[in-house]
C-alpha cells in the first residue's frame, strides 16, 4: 500500500503526516508513507487544497486534517 | 464528483450523540453568558482590590484592561470560531470551483468575494486552490476576487470586531473588504494579465481528481465546528495574548490624542502611514483586534485603523512568497498594488465620512 500525503509544509500537513503515520503504524499494515511537498507535483495529482492525502492513487481526503480514524478506515 | 448513494456520516467510533451534545451546547451558552456578565467587575476587583493598584494611574489602567480584555476575546473567538465552522461545514474548495467556473467577469467577482469568506481555506493551499481554478477555467481576475477575500474578511476579524466595537464596525470592515477584493479582482481581470502566470501552470493539463462528497449530519457539523475551535485557538491564542498586551500597553501608557496626530483625520498622510506600518507587520487576524480596539479608543481616525489592520492581514509577504511559484513578479506587483490602493481608498473614505 502506498501512502502519500501531500502538502506544502504547513503545521496543518505536518499534522496530517504523523497522524497517517501513527493510523499506519498501528494498524500494522504494510505501507510506505511519502510526504510530497513539491507544488507542481501536488498540482498534477489533481488535488486543489492542502492538506490531502492520496491512498494507492485513490484521493481520499482534500483540504483538511483527517482523524486517525478516518485514516485507520481507509488502510485496512 | 459522485456523492455516495448510502448514508455515509463520518463514521468514527466514540462519536457523542446529538441530543448529549445540543443538551450540553444550550448549557454551555447560558454559562457563557452568566461569565460574560461579570468581567468588567471582576477584572476592576482583581487590579484595585486584590493587587493594590492605585486607580487612575497607568499601569493600573493597562492591567485592568489586560484582565478584562483577555477572557473577554477568548471567549468571543470560542463563540465566533465555532459557528463560522458549523457554517463553513456546508462549503468546500471543491464546490467554490465548480460553482465559479466559467462564471462572467463581475458576476463571478462578487461571487468569488462572498466565497471567499465562507469556504475553508488554509494560507498553505493558495498555490493548489489557485491552479485549480485556474485549470477549472475561472478567470484569473475571479480567482483573484476569492484570494483576496479570504485572509482578509477573515470571519474571526468580523465575529470580534463585533463582539468588540460593536455591528457597525464589524459590518463596514466587511462590506469594505469585499469591496475591495471584487474591484481589485475586476481590475486584475480587465488588465489581462494571463500571460504573467508561471507557464509550467497554464501548461499543465490537469484533470481533478474525484473525491467521494461526504454527507455531513448535524451532529458532524456540531463536531466540525468544535474541532474548528480547538485547532484555531490552539494556534491562535498567543497572538491573541500578545496582542492584547499591546492594545493594553496602548489603552494605560500612550496619551490622549496621541493617535489622533499619527493615526488620525486632519492629516493628508496618515492613511498612507497606516498602510506603510501595516504591511511588514504580520499577525493574525484575531491577534490584531485588541490593538485595533486600543488604538481606537486612543484617537485615532476609524479610516487610519481600517487600512491599518487591511494592511497586516490581507498583504502578507510568507504569502506573496508562496505565489511567487505560480505567479510571475510582475503580476505579484500588479496584486500588491492593487490591493494597497483599495485599502487606501477605503481609509480616505472613512476618514472623509466619520
Amino acid at each position: 500500500m502506498e501512502i502519500k500525503v501531500l502538502g506544502p509544509g504547513c503545521a496543518k500537513c505536518k499534522q496530517t503526516e504523523q497522524i497517517v503515520k501513527e493510523a499506519v503504524a498501528e494498524s500494522g499494515a504494510a505501507a510506505t508513507v511519502e510526504k510530497v511537498t513539491d507544488v507542481m507535483e501536488i498540482a498534477g495529482y489533481g488535488v486543489f487544497g492542502t492538506p490531502a492525502v492520496i491512498v494507492d492513487g485513490d484521493v481520499k481526503s482534500v483540504g483538511k486534517v483527517p482523524k486517525k480514524a478516518e485514516v485507520a478506515g481507509w488502510i485496512k | 464528483m459522485r456523492s455516495n448513494p448510502s448514508n455515509t456520516s463520518l463514521n468514527w467510533d466514540n462519536k457523542p450523540a446529538l441530543t448529549l451534545n445540543l443538551f450540553m451546547g444550550a448549557a454551555g451558552v447560558v454559562v457563557w453568558w452568566l461569565v460574560y456578565q461579570q468581567l468588567p467587575g471582576v477584572s476592576k476587583w482583581l487590579t484595585y482590590s486584590l493587587l493594590q493598584i492605585s486607580q487612575g494611574s497607568h499601569l493600573g489602567a493597562s492591567i485592568e484592561f489586560f484582565l478584562y480584555d483577555t477572557p473577554k476575546v477568548m471567549m468571543l473567538l470560542f463563540l465566533v470560531v465555532f459557528g463560522v465552522g458549523v457554517i463553513r461545514s456546508f462549503f468546500t474548495p471543491e464546490k467554490t470551483r465548480a460553482f465559479l467556473s466559467g462564471k462572467s467577469e463581475f458576476a463571478g467577482n462578487i461571487f468569488a468575494a462572498l466565497l471567499g469568506i465562507v469556504t475553508p481555506f488554509c494560507s498553505c493551499s493558495a498555490v493548489p486552490l489557485f491552479i485549480g481554478f485556474v485549470t477549472a477555467g475561472v478567470p484569473l481576475g475571479v480567482t483573484f476576487s476569492f484570494l483576496i477575500a479570504a485572509p482578509m474578511v477573515n470571519e474571526i476579524a468580523v465575529g470580534l470586531l463585533y463582539g468588540l466595537l460593536g455591528w457597525k464596525v464589524a459590518a463596514i470592515y466587511m462590506g469594505t473588504g469585499l469591496f475591495i477584493a471584487i474591484v481589485a479582482g475586476w481590475v486584475i481581470g480587465r488588465l489581462k494579465l494571463e500571460n504573467h502566470i508561471e507557464d509550467w501552470v497554464t501548461q499543465a493539463n490537469i484533470a481533478a481528481a474525484e473525491i467521494e462528497e461526504e454527507k455531513l449530519t448535524w451532529n458532524d457539523r456540531f463536531i466540525y465546528g468544535w474541532d474548528a475551535v480547538k485547532e484555531i485557538i490552539g494556534r491562535v491564542w498567543i497572538y491573541v495574548i500578545l496582542g492584547i498586551a499591546v492594545g493594553a500597553g496602548i489603552h494605560g501608557f500612550v496619551p490622549e490624542g496621541m493617535m489622533a496626530s499619527i493615526m488620525g483625520k486632519g492629516t493628508w498622510w496618515s492613511v498612507p502611514l497606516s498602510v506603510v506600518i501595516g504591511v511588514p507587520m504580520y499577525s493574525n487576524a484575531a491577534g490584531i483586534i485588541p490593538v485595533v480596539e486600543a488604538l481606537l479608543g486612543k484617537g485615532a481616525a476609524l479610516g487610519s485603523v481600517l487600512a491599518f489592520m487591511m494592511s497586516v492581514i490581507a498583504l502578507s509577504l510568507p504569502e506573496m512568497v508562496i505565489l511567487r511559484k505560480v505567479l510571475k513578479p510582475r503580476l505579484i506587483g500588479v496584486f500588491v498594488g492593487v490591493v494597497a490602493c483599495g485599502i487606501l481608498f477605503v481609509g480616505y473614505l472613512f476618514n472623509t465620512l466619520l
